[in-house]
């Protein structure tokens, strides 16, 4: 028992993902402690366990996803809890200044950490408190995380999902499906900005490309057209809105379609383009805007990833990335999209944990480099 | 996505109103004007017809040779004829102004054949009535992207540096491109509302394979909406002076540096507008606006790339209102490209971007004349030129150049083709120095053709005698040209490339347009009268000397006739400015050793490479150029000299010697654009060794012309400047014999004499 004890990794065990607009934070909660781990361990480390599992709210900003928790998992020969929390990053400083408070640094435990805050925070770390971070990539991570979540499965469900009949909003439903045989994929990834990647393998991949137009755009932009404050509230609202008061569309430029290029009057020809005229600036409400903006980003994002797949030769497009946390919009319009454009050709890929699994990544990696040393 | 939706109306330019329309100057030669067509777009209509204009030409004529033996008589006469040639006049104007300009076309269009006129543009419906109302024409509507890549395929083909690269920061903003005789296939992208990506593959055939929503209406109704700035170029113009970093969330914010793993700089965008995502910061417009247009730009053109990619292609136009002549855009568009292609793929623009579609409408209607068997020039007198529509400029200036536009071209009484003895016709490029780079040869020749245009006024004059009101049309001529000389200095990219050559053309333009068609006619025919006197003593003395001596009598021959040349700088100050040296008398000086250029230069070269066995095409110009030998003039000259010398007589005869034109009237030479048959003869005879003469044809242009023969480039180099420029004096001569790798000699010639 001992000699084990030795190879695994102190707990506690954290995998952190700090991007631009969010922190993740995956916790092991360990559920197999014996009595004699209990005794031995450290008040100090019970009372993080007992504050983060008996919570659900962190300080003003921080939320735990309690519907994404993974129950009895087995990781590194431990079973236990993987639960799911995040904050903004604007909160970083507080962060670290909790962790000097509560002296985390006297646990000597590796903070692995990814993305790109691991970065640009890792000298706060070790001047405020004392921590020194296990830098890691975020694509490595991503890609890693993202793999052991689809293998462990959603406690006992699939992790992955895709919408049938994508194409007809009334018959459009979701549908579980499995990673079997998940390469090649191209895995978009929706954070602030939005980075595509062909994976190949576990450890075989490249960034395709990227772009500035993501879940930060939506958002920013949400905020100067609305004066909303969180992306919560920006969804709120573009769930009530019509977008097509904000957009041209085809027919409103052809009045039907434009058959030529096979283009159908329902399609946007210009984003914002209704917004050229004064009148419909002035009448227009902040859910048309909100709506308009969701629907431009979203539709942008998948015209770039179809256009990556077809030059990659890849027929798989997953989207992950917390720009489609409670964002059925977008994910039912990236299915869509997906399959209009391919004429059934690709297919939108879903997971459960959208922005996760780069924190995951960064929690293997902890239990990865104790165990080889 | 559908290009065109173009933009709503209420868009009318209010600073502009004050400014008055002179239709007259505008709207020329609509006496004969028929086939109209017009594209109405969200602020700017765009008109096309097509015309004939009447001009004089200077013809000669041989007299009656029976008659030759009487002493003083002249050569051959000159008359001035009436020509008629076709011309395509395409106007640019506000919509403000549209009924205005129907009105004035509808009381000065005499033809009445004209029934129809076509229409595209997101704006047509919406004139239709009017128009219809106004003319009495039947409105016809053509597809607006149909119309778009007619129109792009025929600037492409006719005007040579139509697209251009766009370098913001480099001496010359414009980079323009040498023209690729195969313009197929290519990518247009065309960004007005949305956007619309088309690939073109033939005349016929191109597809649209792509296209986005985010384009210039994004850019439009999402900067009106956070700006509260209502015009199109207000945005753009705030969006220049905004700085997008306050706004956007770089690399560096998140990373706090470089993302070094990936390549990824610090300063590089990872989420358009990440850092607005917050309630209590303000923004300012400026920096608003920058940022949208950084997303946009970025965002069209990493979808151009991925379908280049895609496509496999790698020329790219790019057009529509979103880029029309704005350098903000142009220079974004250009930075995307370029950072999603690492360079790979160069961002084009086009001159006439803006005249696509009407130039399109105008030639589906037009299908039955066949404009497309031609070969078309832009007519530089008539034409606007590309103008800045810089942020910087005052918008006193700006609203001008806005208010209207023209685009007159010419339609060729000869096909043009390229010489099929260029080495790399893709990469061939006549002009030796582009003046739009090079800042110190370009002020000295704007000045050098200032200078200069006292004596062409002068010259103009004495050349019309008998015609009263010649000074008056010379002193138009002369503000025309100082006027464009002007606009030159200031916008030396509005033409393309800035080149003596294109100077010298323009000049030809512009005193044809004031019926000014050969200002040398009656010095070149003084010329040759006596040159022909001294030719057959030429010729004998020549055939007195060694083989050896001879060679090289002739090529001095052939150089020293060069010098002789009215339009050289040098040579005119000597001959013009000192009274007492006068005009006969220069030509007695200079006569005994040179004689006139064509006569006792280039036929005694000629004479001796028949008398070799060579066969030789002579190639002159096809229209009057400064004192170049026309190929009329020539015909009668070589006839005459045939009649007292047996080898060029046998030449003739034998189909040994052959004059073709050259297909130009310029005294430089463009090889990509000259006469069919002359290439078709080049090609027949298996030409093997080209002669170049001249500083027009082999200094100023083709000086680095590679020939996949042997050529030879002959000139003098009269212009001191020049001369200082090259290293050289005055008067030295340029003898570059250039052969290509692995080449056997064959015994062929083909001269073009200037």
């Amino acid at each position: 028992m001992k000699l084990i004890n030795e190879k695994k990794p102190a707990f506690p065990w954290f995998g952190m993902d700090i991007g631009g607009t969010l922190v993740k934070l995956v916790y092991f909660e360990p559920v197999d402690i014996t009595a004699e781990e209990e005794q031995e361990e450290v008040e100090n480390l019970k009372s993080i366990r007992r504050y983060l599992t008996s919570n659900v709210a962190y300080g003003k900003t921080g939320v735990r996803d309690v519907h994404l928790e993974l129950r009895n998992l087995t990781m590194c020969g431990r079973t236990g809890n993987l639960h799911f929390i995040r904050f903004p990053t604007q909160a970083m400083p507080r962060f670290i200044q909790m962790g000097r408070d509560k002296n985390f640094s006297s646990l000597h435990t590796t903070l692995c950490a990814t993305g790109g805050g691991a970065y640009k925070f890792e000298n706060e770390f070790r001047m405020m408190a004392d921590l020194e971070l296990l830098k890691l990539d975020e694509l490595d991570c991503l890609i890693r995380g993202l793999l052991f979540v689809d293998r462990v499965g959603f406690n006992g469900h699939p992790e992955c999902y895709y919408f049938q009949n994508p194409s007809d909003t009334q018959s459009c439903v979701k549908k579980p499906c499995t990673l079997d045989n998940p390469f090649p994929m191209l895995l978009v990834n929706i954070g602030s900005g939005v980075s595509i990647l062909a994976v190949y393998s576990e450890n075989n991949y490249k960034r395709v490309t990227g772009t500035s137009l993501g879940g930060g755009t939506f958002l920013g932009l949400c905020c100067l057209l609305t004066g909303c404050e969180t992306f919560e509230e920006a969804l709120e609202m573009a769930s009530k809105g019509d977008s097509t008061n904000v957009d041209k569309l085809v027919k409103d430029i052809y009045g039907g379609d434009y058959e030529r290029f096979g283009l159908q009057g329902s399609a946007v020809a210009s984003s914002f383009g209704h917004m050229m005229s004064k009148e419909k600036r002035d009448s227009i409400s902040k859910e048309d805007l909100a709506r308009a903006t969701l629907v431009t980003i979203t539709n942008n994002i998948g015209s770039i990833a179809r256009m990556c797949a077809v030059n990659e030769k890849i027929e798989r497009v997953v989207f992950v990335g917390n720009f489609l946390r409670i964002n059925t919009v977008s994910t039912k319009l990236l299915a869509y999209a997906m399959d209009y454009w391919s004429k059934g050709q690709l297919r939108a890929l879903f997971l459960e944990h959208e922005g996760y699994f780069g924190a995951v990544g960064a929690l293997m990696e902890l239990l990865k480099t104790t165990e080889d040393p | 996505m559908a290009e065109c939706g173009r933009v709503d109306s209420n868009t009318s330019h209010t600073m502009d109103k004050s400014i008055t329309l002179p239709p007259d100057e505008i709207f020329r030669n609509l006496e004969n004007a028929k086939r109209f067509a017009i594209d109405i777009g969200g602020s700017l209509t765009k008109l096309a017809y097509y015309s004939t204009v009447q001009h004089k030409v200077a013809k000669v004529r041989s007299f009656d040779h029976t008659a030759k033996a009487a002493a003083g008589d002249k050569l051959y006469e000159i008359s001035m004829q009436e020509e008629v040639t076709a011309r395509l006049h395409f106007i640019k104007f506000e919509n403000a102004y549209i009924e205005t300009c129907l009105d004035f076309i509808k009381d000065h269009l005499v033809n009445t054949e004209t029934k129809v006129i076509k229409a595209t543009g997101g704006g047509a419906h919406k004139f239709k009535e009017l128009i219809e109302r106004k003319l009495g024409l039947k409105v016809d509507k053509e597809d607006e992207m149909t119309c778009l890549i007619k129109g792009c395929n025929f600037v492409l083909k006719n005007i040579p540096h139509e697209a251009f690269v766009y370098a913001k920061h480099a001496d010359s903003e414009f980079r323009f491109q040498t023209t690729n005789p195969d313009i197929f296939p290519y990518l247009l992208v065309n960004i007005g509302s949305g956007v619309s990506i088309v690939k073109v593959e033939s005349e016929d055939k191109f597809e649209r394979i792509g296209g986005s929503s985010i384009g210039g209406g994004t850019f439009w109704g999402l900067g009106a909406l956070l700006t509260k700035t209502k015009r199109f170029d207000e945005l753009l113009q705030l969006a220049s002076k905004g700085q997008h970093a306050s706004v956007d969330m770089l690399v560096k914010d998140i990373y706090g540096g470089s993302y070094g793993y990936l390549g990824l700089t610090g300063d590089l965008i990872a989420s358009s507008f990440g850092k607005s995502a917050t309630a209590d910061k303000d923004f300012s417009k400026e920096d608003m606006a920058k940022s949208l247009l950084h997303m946009i730009s970025n965002d069209i053109g990493q979808l151009a790339c991925l379908y280049a990619k895609l496509h496999n292609l790698s020329r790219v136009y790019f057009g529509g209102f979103f880029i029309r002549g704005h350098p903000v855009t142009m220079h974004t568009i250009t930075y995307s490209i370029n950072f999603f292609t690492k360079g790979e793929v160069q961002a084009l623009f086009l001159r006439h971007e803006g005249y696509l579609g009407t130039i399109g409408a105008f030639l589906k209607g037009a299908e039955e004349d066949n404009p497309n068997q031609y070969s078309w020039g832009e007519n530089y007198a008539g034409s606007s030129g590309l103008m800045s529509v810089s942020p910087d400029m005052n918008p006193m200036q700006r609203a001008r150049s806005g208010t209207f536009d023209m685009l007159e071209m010419d339609r060729l009484e000869r096909q043009l083709v390229n010489l099929p003895l260029l080495q790399d016709p893709s990469s061939y490029i006549p002009d030796t120095v582009d003046l739009t780079e090079d800042a110190l040869a370009r002020e000295y020749w704007l000045y050098c053709f200032e200078e200069a245009l006292d004596g062409v006024v002068k010259r103009a004059v004495a050349s019309q005698p008998d015609m009263p009101e010649a000074a008056l049309r010379a002193e138009k001529f002369r503000q025309k040209y100082r006027h464009k000389l002007q606009t030159l200095r200031q916008q030396p990219f509005a033409y393309g490339s800035l080149t003596v050559r294109s100077l010298l053309d323009t000049r030809e333009h512009c005193l044809n347009e004031f019926n000014f068609p050969d200002p040398y006619s009656k010095i070149k025919q003084r010329e040759n009268d006596i040159a022909l006197k001294y030719y057959q003593k030429a010729v004998k003395s020549l055939d007195e000397l060694s083989w050896e001596e001879k060679q090289f009598a002739l090529v001095q021959g052939v150089l020293a006739g060069n010098v002789f040349d009215w339009g050289a700088k040098a040579v005119s100050d000597v001959l013009e400015s000192d009274p007492e040296f006068g005009f006969e008398e220069a030509k007695r000086q200079l006569e005994d050793n040179s004689g006139v250029d064509i006569i006792l230069g280039v036929m005694p070269f000629v004479r001796e490479l028949l008398s070799r066995g060579t066969e030789v095409v002579l190639a002159s110009n096809s229209g009057p150029a400064l004192n170049d030998v026309t190929n009329g003039e020539l015909q009668i000259l070589t006839e005459r000299i045939a009649a007292m010398d047996p080898v060029i007589e046998a030449g003739l005869r034998e189909d040994r010697l052959l004059l073709v034109q050259s297909g130009s009237s310029s005294p430089c030479l463009d090889l990509s654009r000259l006469d069919k048959v002359l290439a078709m003869v080049v090609r027949e005879r298996q030409t093997d060794l080209v002669i170049i003469e001249g500083m027009g044809r082999a200094i100023h242009t083709n000086y680095y012309a590679m020939l996949s023969c042997e050529s030879l480039k002959m000139a003098v180099i009269k212009n001191s400047w020049l001369a200082d420029r090259l290293g050289g004096k005055l008067f030295s001569v340029v003898f570059k014999y250039e052969v290509p790798a692995g080449k056997p000699n064959k015994d062929c010639g083909a001269f073009s004499p200037s």
